[in-house]
Protein backbone atom coordinates (compact mmCIF):
# COMPACT_ATOMS: atom_id res chain seq x y z
CA UNK A 1 0.00 0.00 0.00
CA UNK A 2 1.28 3.42 -0.86
CA UNK A 3 0.82 6.06 1.83
CA UNK A 4 2.51 8.95 0.08
CA UNK A 5 3.86 9.48 -3.38
CA UNK A 6 7.25 10.54 -2.07
CA UNK A 7 8.76 7.05 -2.20
CA UNK A 8 11.54 6.90 -4.76
CA UNK A 9 13.01 3.86 -6.40
CA UNK A 10 16.71 3.56 -5.61
CA UNK A 11 18.77 4.03 -8.73
CA UNK A 12 21.17 1.12 -9.04
CA UNK A 13 22.22 1.66 -12.62
CA UNK A 14 25.97 1.30 -13.14
CA UNK A 15 27.66 4.66 -13.52
CA UNK A 16 28.44 5.97 -16.97
CA UNK A 17 32.02 6.93 -17.75
CA UNK A 18 31.38 10.62 -17.13
CA UNK A 19 29.70 9.88 -13.81
CA UNK A 20 32.50 7.58 -12.77
CA UNK A 21 35.12 10.31 -12.94
CA UNK A 22 32.92 12.14 -10.42
CA UNK A 23 33.70 15.55 -11.92
CA UNK A 24 30.25 17.02 -12.19
CA UNK A 25 29.22 15.93 -8.72
CA UNK A 26 32.44 17.25 -7.25
CA UNK A 27 31.84 20.62 -8.92
CA UNK A 28 28.34 20.71 -7.47
CA UNK A 29 29.71 19.96 -4.01
CA UNK A 30 32.34 22.63 -4.34
CA UNK A 31 29.66 25.11 -5.33
CA UNK A 32 27.83 24.35 -2.10
CA UNK A 33 30.90 24.75 0.09
CA UNK A 34 31.99 28.00 -1.54
CA UNK A 35 28.55 29.46 -0.95
CA UNK A 36 29.13 28.90 2.78
CA UNK A 37 32.24 31.05 2.61
CA UNK A 38 30.06 34.14 2.30
CA UNK A 39 27.43 33.22 4.84
CA UNK A 40 27.09 34.99 8.15
CA UNK A 41 28.88 33.10 10.91
CA UNK A 42 26.74 31.94 13.78
CA UNK A 43 29.60 32.10 16.29
CA UNK A 44 29.55 34.60 19.15
CA UNK A 45 33.12 35.54 20.16
CA UNK A 46 32.46 34.69 23.78
CA UNK A 47 34.60 36.75 26.12
CA UNK A 48 34.25 39.88 23.97
CA UNK A 49 30.61 39.39 23.03
CA UNK A 50 28.02 37.71 25.15
CA UNK A 51 24.77 36.11 24.28
CA UNK A 52 21.74 37.92 25.70
CA UNK A 53 19.73 35.70 27.97
CA UNK A 54 16.07 35.36 28.58
CA UNK A 55 14.75 37.19 31.66
CA UNK A 56 14.05 33.87 33.30
CA UNK A 57 17.53 32.47 32.67
CA UNK A 58 18.81 30.40 35.59
CA UNK A 59 22.51 31.03 36.27
CA UNK A 60 24.55 31.09 39.48
CA UNK A 61 22.78 31.67 42.77
CA UNK A 62 22.64 34.92 44.67
CA UNK A 63 21.69 35.36 48.31
CA UNK A 64 19.52 38.42 48.52
CA UNK A 65 19.49 41.38 50.89
CA UNK A 66 16.65 43.77 51.54
CA UNK A 67 16.72 47.46 50.70
CA UNK A 68 18.68 48.32 53.88
CA UNK A 69 21.26 45.68 53.18
CA UNK A 70 20.13 43.07 55.69
CA UNK A 71 20.34 39.41 54.73
CA UNK A 72 16.98 37.89 53.92
CA UNK A 73 17.90 34.29 54.65
CA UNK A 74 16.62 32.79 57.91
CA UNK A 75 18.24 29.38 57.44
CA UNK A 76 14.87 27.62 57.38
CA UNK A 77 16.31 24.90 55.15
CA UNK A 78 13.43 24.75 52.69
CA UNK A 79 15.75 25.31 49.76
CA UNK A 80 18.00 22.45 50.87
CA UNK A 81 14.96 20.21 51.17
CA UNK A 82 13.66 21.25 47.78
CA UNK A 83 17.00 20.75 46.07
CA UNK A 84 16.86 17.57 43.95
CA UNK A 85 20.63 17.45 43.62
CA UNK A 86 21.29 17.98 47.35
CA UNK A 87 23.72 20.75 46.57
CA UNK A 88 22.81 23.09 49.43
CA UNK A 89 24.16 22.89 53.00
CA UNK A 90 23.50 25.40 55.74
CA UNK A 91 23.82 26.04 59.45
CA UNK A 92 21.56 28.44 61.28
CA UNK A 93 22.49 30.81 64.10
CA UNK A 94 20.63 33.19 66.38
CA UNK A 95 20.91 36.90 65.83
CA UNK A 96 22.59 38.63 68.80
CA UNK A 97 21.61 42.06 70.05
CA UNK A 98 23.36 44.72 68.01
CA UNK A 99 23.27 42.68 64.79
CA UNK A 100 19.90 43.96 63.64
CA UNK A 101 21.50 45.90 60.80
CA UNK A 102 23.02 42.65 59.45
CA UNK A 103 20.15 40.18 59.53
CA UNK A 104 16.52 40.88 58.92
CA UNK A 105 15.07 38.29 61.31
CA UNK A 106 16.07 36.63 64.56
CA UNK A 107 17.62 33.62 62.88
CA UNK A 108 20.18 33.72 60.09
CA UNK A 109 22.46 31.41 58.12
CA UNK A 110 25.90 31.28 59.73
CA UNK A 111 27.10 28.93 57.01
CA UNK A 112 25.54 28.61 53.57
CA UNK A 113 27.18 26.54 50.85
CA UNK A 114 26.14 25.51 47.37
CA UNK A 115 28.13 22.92 45.49
CA UNK A 116 28.01 24.23 41.93
CA UNK A 117 29.19 20.89 40.56
CA UNK A 118 26.12 19.18 42.01
CA UNK A 119 23.68 21.95 41.22
CA UNK A 120 21.52 21.37 38.16
CA UNK A 121 20.23 24.96 38.03
CA UNK A 122 16.60 23.89 38.17
CA UNK A 123 15.55 26.86 40.27
CA UNK A 124 13.52 24.87 42.79
CA UNK A 125 15.40 26.56 45.68
CA UNK A 126 14.21 29.89 44.38
CA UNK A 127 10.62 28.63 44.29
CA UNK A 128 10.85 27.08 47.75
CA UNK A 129 12.23 30.16 49.50
CA UNK A 130 9.53 31.91 51.58
CA UNK A 131 11.76 34.91 52.31
CA UNK A 132 12.80 35.74 48.73
CA UNK A 133 16.35 35.17 49.93
CA UNK A 134 17.79 33.09 47.11
CA UNK A 135 17.44 33.51 43.39
CA UNK A 136 19.25 32.41 40.28
CA UNK A 137 21.10 35.24 38.54
CA UNK A 138 22.16 35.71 34.94
CA UNK A 139 25.84 35.09 35.60
CA UNK A 140 27.00 31.66 34.58
CA UNK A 141 30.16 29.76 33.57
CA UNK A 142 31.76 29.18 36.97
CA UNK A 143 35.44 28.39 36.41
CA UNK A 144 37.99 27.12 38.87
CA UNK A 145 41.16 25.09 39.08
CA UNK A 146 40.01 22.71 41.80
CA UNK A 147 36.87 20.97 42.98
CA UNK A 148 36.93 22.83 46.29
CA UNK A 149 36.57 26.11 44.45
CA UNK A 150 33.18 25.06 43.15
CA UNK A 151 31.71 24.88 46.63
CA UNK A 152 30.49 28.46 46.87
CA UNK A 153 30.54 29.93 50.39
CA UNK A 154 28.11 32.47 51.74
CA UNK A 155 30.53 35.33 51.02
CA UNK A 156 30.60 34.41 47.34
CA UNK A 157 26.86 34.02 47.12
CA UNK A 158 25.77 37.18 48.92
CA UNK A 159 24.68 40.09 46.77
CA UNK A 160 26.73 43.31 47.28
CA UNK A 161 25.40 45.74 49.88
CA UNK A 162 22.72 47.97 48.27
CA UNK A 163 23.61 51.04 50.35
CA UNK A 164 27.40 50.74 50.53
CA UNK A 165 27.98 49.44 46.97
CA UNK A 166 24.90 50.47 44.98
CA UNK A 167 26.50 49.97 41.57
CA UNK A 168 27.75 46.45 42.24
CA UNK A 169 24.36 45.66 43.76
CA UNK A 170 22.55 46.80 40.66
CA UNK A 171 24.86 44.82 38.43
CA UNK A 172 24.40 41.67 40.48
CA UNK A 173 20.64 42.13 40.44
CA UNK A 174 20.67 41.99 36.66
CA UNK A 175 17.47 42.13 34.67
CA UNK A 176 15.65 39.59 36.74
CA UNK A 177 11.93 39.90 36.93
CA UNK A 178 10.17 39.94 40.31
CA UNK A 179 13.08 41.21 42.32
CA UNK B 1 88.53 29.88 -10.83
CA UNK B 2 85.30 29.98 -8.93
CA UNK B 3 82.85 32.66 -9.90
CA UNK B 4 82.17 34.10 -6.44
CA UNK B 5 79.37 36.36 -7.61
CA UNK B 6 77.59 33.41 -9.15
CA UNK B 7 77.98 31.44 -5.91
CA UNK B 8 76.69 34.35 -3.83
CA UNK B 9 73.76 34.94 -6.17
CA UNK B 10 72.70 31.30 -6.04
CA UNK B 11 73.18 31.04 -2.27
CA UNK B 12 70.94 34.04 -1.71
CA UNK B 13 68.38 32.65 -4.12
CA UNK B 14 68.37 29.20 -2.47
CA UNK B 15 68.09 30.69 1.02
CA UNK B 16 65.30 32.95 -0.18
CA UNK B 17 63.34 30.16 -1.81
CA UNK B 18 63.68 27.80 1.16
CA UNK B 19 62.68 30.59 3.52
CA UNK B 20 59.74 31.40 1.29
CA UNK B 21 58.68 27.74 1.13
CA UNK B 22 58.69 27.51 4.92
CA UNK B 23 56.86 30.78 5.29
CA UNK B 24 54.18 29.83 2.77
CA UNK B 25 53.83 26.35 4.27
CA UNK B 26 53.40 27.93 7.71
CA UNK B 27 50.67 30.20 6.52
CA UNK B 28 49.03 27.46 4.48
CA UNK B 29 48.39 25.65 7.76
CA UNK B 30 46.77 28.84 9.00
CA UNK B 31 44.84 29.24 5.77
CA UNK B 32 43.75 25.64 5.96
CA UNK B 33 42.22 26.16 9.37
CA UNK B 34 40.64 29.45 8.37
CA UNK B 35 39.21 28.15 5.09
CA UNK B 36 37.96 25.00 6.81
CA UNK B 37 36.23 27.17 9.38
CA UNK B 38 34.69 29.49 6.82
CA UNK B 39 33.40 26.67 4.67
CA UNK B 40 31.81 25.18 7.78
CA UNK B 41 30.28 28.48 8.97
CA UNK B 42 32.81 28.87 11.75
CA UNK B 43 35.36 31.61 12.42
CA UNK B 44 38.59 29.67 12.76
CA UNK B 45 41.56 30.50 14.97
CA UNK B 46 41.37 34.16 16.01
CA UNK B 47 43.03 34.30 19.43
CA UNK B 48 46.78 34.46 18.72
CA UNK B 49 47.38 37.98 17.49
CA UNK B 50 45.02 39.97 15.24
CA UNK B 51 42.85 37.52 13.25
CA UNK B 52 44.98 34.75 14.74
CA UNK B 53 47.91 35.39 12.41
CA UNK B 54 50.40 34.10 15.00
CA UNK B 55 48.61 30.77 15.17
CA UNK B 56 51.22 28.93 13.02
CA UNK B 57 53.96 30.14 15.41
CA UNK B 58 51.98 28.83 18.35
CA UNK B 59 51.42 25.51 16.57
CA UNK B 60 55.09 25.22 15.67
CA UNK B 61 56.13 26.07 19.22
CA UNK B 62 53.80 23.43 20.55
CA UNK B 63 55.32 20.80 18.25
CA UNK B 64 58.83 21.76 19.38
CA UNK B 65 58.01 21.37 23.05
CA UNK B 66 56.24 18.04 22.71
CA UNK B 67 57.93 14.96 24.06
CA UNK B 68 59.88 13.11 21.43
CA UNK B 69 59.05 9.43 21.40
CA UNK B 70 60.87 6.83 19.35
CA UNK B 71 59.21 3.42 19.72
CA UNK B 72 61.47 0.73 21.15
CA UNK B 73 60.69 -1.73 18.37
CA UNK B 74 61.40 0.77 15.63
CA UNK B 75 64.46 1.08 13.48
CA UNK B 76 65.98 4.24 14.89
CA UNK B 77 68.01 5.27 11.88
CA UNK B 78 65.21 4.84 9.37
CA UNK B 79 62.72 6.35 11.80
CA UNK B 80 64.66 9.61 11.76
CA UNK B 81 65.50 9.37 8.07
CA UNK B 82 61.82 9.17 7.02
CA UNK B 83 60.71 12.71 7.87
CA UNK B 84 64.07 14.15 6.83
CA UNK B 85 63.73 12.55 3.41
CA UNK B 86 60.15 13.77 3.04
CA UNK B 87 61.28 17.31 3.81
CA UNK B 88 64.36 17.25 1.59
CA UNK B 89 62.54 15.95 -1.48
CA UNK B 90 59.78 18.46 -0.94
CA UNK B 91 62.29 21.32 -0.88
CA UNK B 92 64.57 20.16 -3.69
CA UNK B 93 61.86 20.36 -6.35
CA UNK B 94 61.67 24.11 -5.87
CA UNK B 95 65.13 24.51 -7.43
CA UNK B 96 64.04 24.33 -11.07
CA UNK B 97 61.00 26.60 -10.88
CA UNK B 98 61.45 30.06 -12.40
CA UNK B 99 60.08 32.32 -9.68
CA UNK B 100 60.10 35.62 -11.53
CA UNK B 101 61.17 37.31 -14.72
CA UNK B 102 64.98 37.43 -14.98
CA UNK B 103 66.50 40.54 -13.44
CA UNK B 104 68.64 42.60 -15.82
CA UNK B 105 71.43 44.56 -14.15
CA UNK B 106 72.72 47.94 -15.39
CA UNK B 107 75.68 46.13 -16.94
CA UNK B 108 73.25 44.13 -19.08
CA UNK B 109 73.79 40.74 -17.46
CA UNK B 110 70.69 38.74 -16.74
CA UNK B 111 70.23 37.14 -13.35
CA UNK B 112 67.63 34.35 -13.63
CA UNK B 113 65.29 34.05 -10.66
CA UNK B 114 65.74 30.32 -10.73
CA UNK B 115 68.26 28.21 -8.87
CA UNK B 116 69.05 25.83 -11.71
CA UNK B 117 67.82 26.33 -15.26
CA UNK B 118 68.62 22.78 -16.30
CA UNK B 119 67.44 21.56 -19.68
CA UNK B 120 65.54 18.61 -18.18
CA UNK B 121 63.83 20.70 -15.47
CA UNK B 122 60.43 19.06 -15.37
CA UNK B 123 62.00 15.60 -15.48
CA UNK B 124 64.03 16.52 -12.40
CA UNK B 125 60.84 17.50 -10.61
CA UNK B 126 59.30 14.16 -11.47
CA UNK B 127 62.27 12.17 -10.30
CA UNK B 128 62.34 13.93 -6.93
CA UNK B 129 58.60 13.60 -6.49
CA UNK B 130 59.11 9.86 -6.99
CA UNK B 131 61.82 9.81 -4.35
CA UNK B 132 59.31 11.51 -2.06
CA UNK B 133 57.50 8.17 -1.81
CA UNK B 134 60.44 6.90 0.21
CA UNK B 135 59.72 9.43 2.95
CA UNK B 136 56.34 7.78 3.47
CA UNK B 137 57.56 4.22 2.86
CA UNK B 138 60.51 4.46 5.24
CA UNK B 139 58.49 6.24 7.91
CA UNK B 140 55.74 3.64 7.78
CA UNK B 141 58.15 0.71 7.72
CA UNK B 142 60.46 1.96 10.46
CA UNK B 143 57.60 2.59 12.90
CA UNK B 144 57.04 -1.15 13.21
CA UNK B 145 53.30 -0.70 13.37
CA UNK B 146 50.68 -2.53 11.32
CA UNK B 147 48.66 0.55 10.51
CA UNK B 148 51.70 2.57 9.58
CA UNK B 149 52.93 -0.16 7.28
CA UNK B 150 49.54 -0.55 5.66
CA UNK B 151 49.33 3.18 5.09
CA UNK B 152 52.83 3.25 3.67
CA UNK B 153 51.99 0.48 1.22
CA UNK B 154 48.82 2.29 0.21
CA UNK B 155 50.72 5.53 -0.19
CA UNK B 156 53.41 3.98 -2.31
CA UNK B 157 51.00 2.23 -4.67
CA UNK B 158 48.86 5.35 -4.92
CA UNK B 159 51.79 7.55 -5.82
CA UNK B 160 53.16 5.09 -8.35
CA UNK B 161 49.77 4.74 -10.05
CA UNK B 162 49.15 8.46 -10.24
CA UNK B 163 52.58 9.34 -11.53
CA UNK B 164 51.70 7.56 -14.76
CA UNK B 165 48.72 9.67 -15.91
CA UNK B 166 50.52 12.74 -14.56
CA UNK B 167 53.49 12.08 -16.79
CA UNK B 168 51.30 11.29 -19.77
CA UNK B 169 49.26 14.46 -19.43
CA UNK B 170 52.54 16.30 -19.27
CA UNK B 171 53.82 14.76 -22.49
CA UNK B 172 51.09 16.60 -24.39
CA UNK B 173 52.36 19.88 -22.94
CA UNK B 174 55.95 19.01 -23.75
CA UNK B 175 54.99 18.18 -27.33
CA UNK B 176 53.60 21.68 -27.71
CA UNK B 177 56.46 23.55 -26.09
CA UNK B 178 59.13 21.23 -27.41
CA UNK B 179 61.29 21.56 -24.33
CA UNK B 180 61.69 20.16 -20.83
CA UNK B 181 63.30 23.36 -19.63
CA UNK B 182 61.05 25.29 -17.28
CA UNK B 183 62.15 28.73 -18.44
CA UNK B 184 61.48 27.78 -22.07
CA UNK B 185 58.04 26.49 -21.19
CA UNK B 186 57.23 29.81 -19.53
CA UNK B 187 58.55 31.95 -22.38
CA UNK B 188 56.68 29.77 -24.89
CA UNK B 189 53.45 30.43 -23.01
CA UNK B 190 54.15 34.16 -22.82
CA UNK B 191 54.42 34.12 -26.59
CA UNK B 192 51.69 31.68 -27.67
CA UNK B 193 49.19 31.95 -24.85
CA UNK B 194 48.85 29.80 -21.78
CA UNK B 195 48.83 26.05 -22.07
CA UNK B 196 45.52 25.79 -20.20
CA UNK B 197 43.68 27.03 -23.33
CA UNK B 198 45.17 24.24 -25.43
CA UNK B 199 45.32 21.51 -22.80
CA UNK B 200 42.27 21.79 -20.52
CA UNK B 201 41.93 18.02 -20.20
CA UNK B 202 45.64 17.65 -19.66
CA UNK B 203 45.48 20.22 -16.87
CA UNK B 204 42.55 18.48 -15.24
CA UNK B 205 44.38 15.16 -15.22
CA UNK B 206 47.54 16.82 -13.98
CA UNK B 207 45.63 18.56 -11.19
CA UNK B 208 43.92 15.39 -10.02
CA UNK B 209 47.24 13.57 -10.02
CA UNK B 210 48.87 16.44 -8.15
CA UNK B 211 46.24 16.03 -5.43
CA UNK B 212 47.12 12.35 -5.24
CA UNK B 213 50.86 13.02 -5.21
CA UNK B 214 50.52 15.49 -2.34
CA UNK B 215 48.35 13.02 -0.40
CA UNK B 216 45.59 15.56 -0.20
CA UNK B 217 41.92 14.77 0.18
CA UNK B 218 40.21 13.03 -1.60
CA UNK B 219 43.36 10.94 -2.00
CA UNK B 220 44.71 11.13 1.55
CA UNK B 221 44.60 7.38 2.03
CA UNK B 222 48.13 7.16 3.46
CA UNK B 223 47.01 9.43 6.29
CA UNK B 224 43.44 8.23 6.63
CA UNK B 225 42.77 9.66 10.09
CA UNK B 226 39.76 7.54 10.83
CA UNK B 227 40.60 4.20 9.22
CA UNK B 228 44.34 3.91 9.69
CA UNK B 229 44.72 6.19 12.67
CA UNK B 230 46.90 8.79 10.93
CA UNK B 231 48.65 6.19 8.85
CA UNK B 232 52.36 6.37 8.31
CA UNK B 233 53.02 9.07 10.89
CA UNK B 234 51.05 7.43 13.67
CA UNK B 235 54.13 6.67 15.79
CA UNK B 236 55.72 10.05 15.18
CA UNK B 237 55.68 12.84 17.71
CA UNK B 238 57.15 16.26 18.29
CA UNK B 239 58.98 17.93 15.42
CA UNK B 240 59.41 14.72 13.42
CA UNK B 241 55.65 14.70 13.03
CA UNK B 242 55.90 18.40 12.32
CA UNK B 243 58.32 17.67 9.50
CA UNK B 244 55.90 15.24 7.88
CA UNK B 245 53.00 17.66 8.15
CA UNK B 246 55.16 20.53 6.97
CA UNK B 247 56.52 18.54 4.03
CA UNK B 248 52.95 17.98 2.90
CA UNK B 249 52.28 21.71 2.83
CA UNK B 250 55.56 22.43 1.07
CA UNK B 251 54.62 19.78 -1.48
CA UNK B 252 51.31 21.53 -1.99
CA UNK B 253 53.08 24.84 -2.49
CA UNK B 254 55.58 23.40 -4.95
CA UNK B 255 53.00 21.51 -6.95
CA UNK B 256 50.88 24.66 -7.15
CA UNK B 257 53.96 26.44 -8.46
CA UNK B 258 54.54 23.70 -11.02
CA UNK B 259 50.94 23.81 -12.18
CA UNK B 260 51.13 27.57 -12.50
CA UNK B 261 54.37 27.24 -14.47
CA UNK B 262 53.25 24.49 -16.81
CA UNK B 263 49.68 25.51 -17.53
CA UNK B 264 49.15 29.10 -16.38
CA UNK B 265 52.14 30.84 -17.88
CA UNK B 266 54.35 30.92 -14.80
CA UNK B 267 55.28 34.51 -13.93
CA UNK B 268 53.74 35.82 -17.16
CA UNK B 269 51.23 38.64 -16.67
CA UNK B 270 48.22 37.90 -18.88
CA UNK B 271 46.78 40.25 -21.54
CA UNK B 272 49.54 42.86 -21.31
CA UNK B 273 52.92 43.54 -22.82
CA UNK B 274 54.92 44.50 -19.75
CA UNK B 275 57.90 45.66 -21.87
CA UNK B 276 55.80 48.64 -22.98
CA UNK B 277 55.33 49.94 -19.45
CA UNK B 278 58.85 51.30 -19.31
CA UNK B 279 59.39 50.07 -15.77
CA UNK B 280 62.82 49.47 -14.30
CA UNK B 281 63.94 45.81 -14.47
CA UNK B 282 63.79 45.58 -10.69
CA UNK B 283 60.09 46.41 -10.60
CA UNK B 284 59.37 44.10 -13.53
CA UNK B 285 60.93 41.24 -11.56
CA UNK B 286 58.98 42.14 -8.44
CA UNK B 287 55.67 42.42 -10.27
CA UNK B 288 56.13 39.15 -12.13
CA UNK B 289 56.98 37.47 -8.84
CA UNK B 290 53.79 38.88 -7.34
CA UNK B 291 51.74 37.57 -10.26
CA UNK B 292 53.30 34.14 -9.88
CA UNK B 293 52.51 34.15 -6.15
CA UNK B 294 48.92 35.13 -6.88
CA UNK B 295 48.54 32.15 -9.20
CA UNK B 296 50.08 29.85 -6.59
CA UNK B 297 47.80 31.18 -3.87
CA UNK B 298 44.80 30.51 -6.06
CA UNK B 299 45.85 26.88 -6.50
CA UNK B 300 46.55 26.55 -2.80
CA UNK B 301 43.06 27.81 -2.11
CA UNK B 302 41.60 25.26 -4.52
CA UNK B 303 43.56 22.54 -2.71
CA UNK B 304 42.01 23.60 0.58
CA UNK B 305 38.59 24.09 -0.95
CA UNK B 306 38.63 20.54 -2.32
CA UNK B 307 39.83 19.15 0.99
CA UNK B 308 36.85 20.55 2.85
CA UNK B 309 34.36 19.49 0.19
CA UNK B 310 35.05 15.93 -0.84
CA UNK B 311 35.23 12.85 1.37
CA UNK B 312 38.06 10.37 0.98
CA UNK B 313 37.96 7.84 -1.84
CA UNK B 314 37.73 4.17 -1.08
CA UNK B 315 40.89 2.30 -2.00
CA UNK B 316 39.32 0.45 -4.96
CA UNK B 317 37.77 3.69 -6.22
CA UNK B 318 41.17 5.31 -6.07
CA UNK B 319 42.79 2.56 -8.10
CA UNK B 320 39.88 2.45 -10.57
CA UNK B 321 40.08 6.18 -11.11
CA UNK B 322 43.81 6.07 -11.63
CA UNK B 323 44.17 3.08 -13.91
CA UNK B 324 40.83 2.81 -15.69
CA UNK B 325 39.85 6.45 -16.07
CA UNK B 326 42.79 8.81 -15.92
CA UNK B 327 45.33 6.76 -17.87
CA UNK B 328 43.01 6.19 -20.88
CA UNK B 329 42.00 9.86 -20.81
CA UNK B 330 45.62 10.96 -20.67
CA UNK B 331 46.48 8.63 -23.55
CA UNK B 332 43.62 9.99 -25.67
CA UNK B 333 44.69 13.53 -24.85
CA UNK B 334 48.23 12.71 -25.85
CA UNK B 335 47.23 11.12 -29.17
CA UNK B 336 44.88 13.97 -30.10
CA UNK B 337 47.52 16.57 -29.29
CA UNK B 338 50.07 14.70 -31.37
CA UNK B 339 47.66 14.44 -34.32
CA UNK B 340 46.76 18.14 -34.18
CA UNK B 341 50.41 19.20 -33.98
CA UNK B 342 51.25 16.94 -36.89
CA UNK B 343 48.34 18.35 -38.94
CA UNK B 344 49.38 21.97 -38.42
CA UNK B 345 53.05 21.29 -39.01
CA UNK B 346 52.34 20.02 -42.55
Amino acid sequence: MQLTNRAKQVDRKPMTFLESIYLWNIMKGMGITISHLFKKKATINYPEQTRSFSKVFRGLHVLNRDAEGRENCTACGLCAVACPAEAITMEGAERLPGEEHLYREEKYAAKYEINMLRCIFCGLCEEACPKDAIYLSQTFAPANYGRKGFIYKKEELLIPHPVNEPEAYKKALGEKVNN
Amino acid sequence: MIDWWFLLEKTILIAGIIGLSFFIAMYTTYAERKVAAWLQDRRGPNRAGPFGIFQPLADGGKLFFKEEIIPLASNRFLFVLGPALAMITALITSSVIPWAAPFTTKGGTQIPMQVADVNMGILLVFSFVSVGVYGIMIGGWASNNKFSLMAAVRGASQMVSYELPMGMSLIAVLMMTGSLQMSTIVSYQAEHGWNIWYQPLGFLIFFICALAECNRTPFDLPEAENELNFGYHQEYSSMKLGFYLFAEYINMFISSAIMATLFFGGYDIPFVKEELWGLSPFWLTVISFGVFMAKISFFLFVFLWIRWTIPRFRYDQLMNLGWKKLIPLALINMVITAAVILYFKK
